[in-house]
């Protein structure tokens, strides 16, 4: 399968940059697939989980909040938050968790904000 | 003429500064390292959302409404400037150089009757200001309790900035902060992010293939751009962290090397007064031995 350039950055730090078969990206207006050629494309995120296909292998990135920015060179998401789904446990579970749960239960909150952590709280309901 | 005693206690006392600043050369020079790393580490994120904003205000009608953070007020009369120091001292001249451009600026907008108003972060830089422009100061922002600075202090920053600015209370918005060059050379840079200013786009760039925006064009660049502006405030906070340890480790070199200078030149001193209270006692002995 044709390859191309994914990049995973995050203010911090890039978490991931080389060649995937296809990634599947959380966007705001439903979750779409990207592979070797795609058309130019920028969306934002939902939270959600990232999906990476590399040689067969499925690597899973949990990302809140940017950019999916496709290109003639590539892929390139920019999360404001990006955690590995091994390290999504413990104390960073639950403090993403207890942020999605505030924003549903805020009053007065924009509702697309609501929507966003609750979209946050079903990606995280199975860890 | 002090004498042996008092030279030999000055010496133990140069000695035990000596340690101390020899100490805290090595603390800067590991943190260093590390803030190097994180500068490093936050580069890709920048670039790239650089040119993404870049790409997407070329493709932007030349002339028509963009949102506020791009064009601007339209006016120029209201500036705010942020002001970003260390929070501790005993870094050389780092934070009196970044005041020293602040107040330069402040001084050159008032006499072209605009408006300054300022907000500072880190201790330094407030304690210094507050001095001279206590009434124009009216934001204040200290990371004391936070170990490394990280993305969510410089968003909250910014959001700071964004809700000052949806209120109308400044046209333009500076950061202030030492650029990293170098251990030995930091250079203070005023930055303007409000406004933002994204880059150029080079020539052959700009025809690539137009882009599909989900959803439009104005939502996507809504939402990035008080992102850019969070990066370029959380930018200028990691270069100032480097810098900071940057100038720490070569102010406490400098303190280490005058130590040992003083150092060698008391032992000089001692020595010289050894020897002539030696000299003393055996020209008394020799005089007594005579005398008899």
């Amino acid at each position: 399968m044709a390859q191309f350039a994914f990049s995973l950055v995050s203010p911090e730090r890039e978490l991931f940059s080389g060649d995937v078969d296809a990634v599947v990206v959380p966007g705001t207006e439903g979750t779409f697939e990207v592979r070797a050629g795609h058309a130019p494309l920028m969306a934002t995120l939902s939270p959600g989980l990232l999906e990476v296909h590399q040689g067969g292998e499925v690597t899973r990135t949990y990302v809140r909040g940017g950019f999916a920015d496709v290109g003639t060179s590539g892929l390139t998401v920019l999360a404001e938050k990006a955690i590995n789904e091994s390290d999504l446990q413990g104390d960073t579970l639950t403090s993403e968790r207890d942020e999605a749960q505030a924003t549903v239960d805020a009053e007065g909150e924009e509702p697309e904000k609501v929507l966003n952590a609750r979209r946050a709280l079903d990606s995280l309901a199975k860890y | 003429m002090p004498s042996l005693k008092d030279l030999k206690n000055r010496i133990v006392s140069v000695k035990s500064t000596q340690k101390i600043t020899k100490a805290m050369q090595m603390v800067a020079a590991a943190k260093l390292r590390r803030a190097e790393d994180a500068a490093r580490a936050g580069r890709p994120y920048a670039e790239r959302i650089e040119t993404v904003l870049a790409n997407l205000a070329a493709g932007m009608t030349p002339g028509a409404p963009g949102p506020k953070l791009l064009t601007g007020t339209g006016e120029d009369k209201t500036h705010l400037l942020v002001v970003a120091t260390s929070e501790r001292g005993l870094c050389g001249g780092f934070n009196s150089s970044i005041v020293r451009l602040a107040r330069e600026t402040i001084v050159r907008m008032q006499s072209e009757g605009k408006t300054v108003k300022i907000m500072t972060v880190g201790k330094k830089g407030y304690e210094q200001l507050k001095r001279l422009y206590a009434d124009l100061i009216i934001e204040h922002t200290t990371f004391e309790n936070v170990k490394t600075v990280g993305f969510d202090q410089a968003s909250a920053i910014s959001e700071k900035l964004l809700e000052m600015y949806e209120d109308g209370a400044f046209d333009k918005a500076h950061i202030f902060f030492g650029e990293y060059q170098s251990v030995i050379s930091q250079v203070p840079t005023a930055l303007q992010i409000i406004p933002a200013q994204p880059p150029e786009v080079e020539g052959d760039e700009k025809i690539a293939a137009p882009y599909e925006y989900e959803p439009g064009e104005e939502e996507i660049l809504e939402t990035l751009l008080p992102r850019y502006v969070a990066v370029q405030v959380f930018r200028a906070l990691l270069e100032n962290a480097a810098s900071e340890q940057g100038a720490r480790m070569s102010a406490m070199d400098n303190a280490t090397r005058n130590a040992g200078d003083m150092i060698d030149k008391l032992n000089l001193q001692y020595n010289r007064a050894r020897q002539a209270q030696i000299t003393t006692e055996l020209v008394e002995i020799i005089a007594g031995a005579e005398s008899v």
